[in-house]
């Protein structure tokens, strides 16, 4: 290995060969997941031609039933890069169905005022979260895991009863349909892609979007090299916070009513989808359309079961633990192969 | 001179504050019921609240000791839910499909089977954490999402009923006057006692809790320790899922042993062990066991709507993090408050956030009375 030096770029002492260096990319987890995606759906062409399978709404049908999910997914995404975990999200999400039912039908505040409001308390819950873990050096899992009891808790302290909500604004806002000329996407479905956006452009284009990087990879050198450690740490909990109060919204939305039992278990779906989408557990390592292609994958394995048909949903639950097994033990091997 | 030292030394024993804090929850209970402490005796069993806690928390305390053994070895185990619900369906549905589903052989072999599955379970935890170096929140992932799933594959998505007398022995049955799994519980605690405290087992755990790689180093099979300990924990999470299937004659795919990790893990917290590892206590996690259990049985005898249960829950988990932190201990308190607990490093630590932990533990609780 040693024996071929002559490295120009001398960061490396050894020439890396061309499949060692495909092995290595960064990108390569993502376009395994996206490769996994193009040939789930392409056997589910083969398979349900007939039913109907190709027609373009049913991939577009991909983002709007998943909406939520994914905006969820990209704010643990963050939490993840800069190596924490959040274990609240689904409580948040829980959560923000009842606040936003329980104001807008039982107390009649207005839509467009209760959404910044979920929002905010969701922020503000993250914050909350990220200044104990950063301030009180607790571990995120111990953390985030009282999130969880605390958010799932003021959800049936708000009611214990699911509230429906039969509000005009909702029910209107829910059947927009914008049309893409082969096909149309819910509003949801636009705000999760804008989300997604947002979130790519801030984690490869700006300070703060580095700086999460830099704390995953090594917080100890990131702290050394002076960057914000804390406030970033703070951030990306907020970040987190605020993308589950806004999945929550969405979640609202698409079901329109608010249940304390709504999205139980649903940060595993997020964190079941940021791995498959290729990002490392321990940080620092991953990119968030990888996210993207995570969430699509879990939402073609519940496509394919139901035009399935004879499948039953719990077939979901164990494909997922297969492919996030998959796809944890693929990522093992190439971190493994890196450090030796 | 010498009654203050054994105050200290009995107030620096590492299990006085979460007993002190589980002996007030229960006195929190005697001015809204005043017979609390009473125990009857009807159709020769024994009755009463005491009891009842010990009943309905044992299977808490079951999967709390298997997960104190993970965490001690500095690991995490969150597949413990799904084993439940995965034990529990293999035995009922194994004794659903028998001619005499009260024959004894037939509920012998079923309680087999669903332990044979939390040892497979376990060795795939142990396999993903030792051998191919898994986070163990991640690997341990995998179960919690799978499982669920196929612990509804062998019900088939049903809730499978039985009637069988001698399965329902272990969780609904009484033996010398007393519910059965309470023996079940007591043997599982002092099997794990005799062989953490009285073999150099517990020693070994903990050496690879506090280093795994220098105790590879000195000689410690660490792998080998870890996968043990998963098994172990695995093994105590499906004698819970026979209890609580057995208890209700019925296996839930879906419900059962729901959240029951994250009880777990707050009750080993409770009971002073770090979640860093590298310590433990079994006694503790019992205690801490029985203080989540008494502080569910509390709120629903003062008659707090039992919605809020979670809230409290939530409540003592951020209290006792907070106080197991050193940093904010010294934010807090001051640096003299925070130097007395946080100077005896090392060792005290434990067991010092398991008595402040406990102290204000009480707080949340003390707006209930």
């Amino acid at each position: 290995m040693s024996a071929t030096t002559q490295s120009p770029t001398a960061a490396d002492s050894r020439t890396p060969s061309k499949a060692q260096r495909l092995l290595g990319d960064r990108r390569l987890p993502v376009a395994a997941t996206a490769l996994l995606f193009l040939v789930m759906y392409g056997v589910g062409l083969g398979r349900y031609q007939y039913y109907g399978f190709a027609e373009p709404q049913v991939f577009l049908n991909l983002f709007i039933d998943n909406s939520y999910l994914l905006v969820a997914a990209v704010g643990v995404t963050f939490v993840i890069l800069s190596g924490g975990i959040d274990l609240s999200v689904g409580s948040v999400i829980g959560f923000t169905t009842m606040f936003t039912a329980w104001l807008v039908e039982r107390q009649g505040v207005p839509l467009l005022l209760v959404i910044p409001m979920a929002l905010v308390v969701g922020a503000f819950g993250g914050f909350l979260m990220g200044y104990v873990i950063h301030n009180f050096e607790i571990q995120p899992f111990i953390v985030t895991l009282a999130g969880l009891f605390l958010f799932r808790g003021l959800c049936l302290v708000i009611s214990k009863e699911s509230i429906s909500i039969s509000d005009s604004a909702v029910s209107s806002m829910a059947q927009t349909q914008v049309s893409l000329g082969m096909g149309f996407l819910s509003i949801g479905a636009i705000v999760s892609l804008v989300v997604l956006a947002v979130a790519f452009y801030v984690l490869h284009y700006t300070r703060f979007g580095r700086r999460v990087y830099a704390i995953g990879g090594n917080g100890q050198s990131a702290l050394l090299m002076g960057l914000p450690q804390g406030g970033t740490t703070i951030a990306v909990y907020t970040v987190s916070g605020f993308c589950s109060a806004l999945a929550g919204l969405l979640f609202t939305l698409y079901i329109q009513s608010g249940d304390p039992l709504h999205a139980t278990g649903m940060e595993l779906d997020a964190i079941a989808a940021v791995v498959i989408g290729g990002t490392l557990l321990t940080g620092g390592s991953g990119y968030v359309v990888g996210t993207l292609f995570g969430v699509l994958v879990l939402g073609l394995i519940k496509s394919i079961i139901q035009f399935e048909g004879t499948l039953s949903s719990w077939w979901t639950k164990i494909a997922t633990g297969v492919l996030l097994c998959a796809f944890i033990l693929v990522q093992r091997v190439m971190t493994g192969r890196k450090k030796t | 001179m010498s009654t203050t030292s054994r105050w200290r030394a009995l107030t620096h024993h590492h299990l006085f504050w979460p007993v002190a804090v589980l002996v007030f929850l229960l006195l929190v209970n005697v001015p809204f019921t005043p017979d609390f402490f009473s125990v009857k005796m009807t159709d020769g069993h024994l009755y009463g609240s005491l009891v009842s806690i010990v009943l309905f928390g044992s299977p808490l305390i079951l999967v709390a000791v298997g997960m104190t053994v993970v965490i001690a070895t500095g690991g995490i185990d969150l597949s413990v839910g799904a084993v439940v619900a995965i034990t529990g369906a293999l035995a009922c549905s194994y004794i659903s499909h028998q001619a005499d589903q009260g024959a004894l052989s037939g509920v012998l072999l079923a309680m087999g089977l669903g332990l044979l599955a939390a040892v497979v379970c376990g060795l795939w935890n142990g396999f993903l954490v030792a051998r191919m170096g898994i986070q163990p929140i991640i690997a341990t992932l995998i179960i919690m999402v799978a499982g669920r799933g196929v612990a509804q594959l062998i019900t088939d998505g049903q809730i499978i009923t039985i009637e069988s007398k001698p399965y329902e022995l272990i969780g609904g049955g009484y033996w010398l006057t007393l519910p059965f799994s309470i023996f079940v519980v007591a043997v599982v605690v002092a099997v794990t006692v005799a062989l953490t405290r009285r073999t150099a087992l517990g020693l070994l755990i903990e050496a690879v809790g506090g280093n795994a790689e220098a105790s590879r180093l000195v000689g410690i099979r660490s792998r080998r320790i870890k996968i043990m300990v998963y098994v172990f924990c695995a093994l105590c999470a499906a004698i819970a899922g026979l209890m609580i299937s057995s208890n209700t004659s019925a296996a839930d795919g879906n419900n059962a042993g729901l959240w029951i990790e994250l009880d777990a893990i707050l009750a080993v917290v409770i009971g002073g062990t770090s979640l860093l590892g590298g310590r433990f206590s079994i006694g503790g996690t019992v205690v801490g066991a029985l203080v989540i259990q008494t502080l569910t049985t509390t709120i629903y005898t003062i008659g707090v709507p039992t919605q809020t249960n979670l809230v409290f829950k939530a409540a003592v988990v951020i209290v006792v993090c907070l106080l197991q932190s050193p940093k904010f201990r010294a934010k807090v308190f001051g640096a003299k408050f925070g130097a007395r607990f946080g100077a005896k490093s090392g060792a005290k630590t434990a067991v010092a956030s398991a008595d402040t932990a406990a102290e204000t533990d009480a707080a949340p609780k003390m707006e209930v009375s």
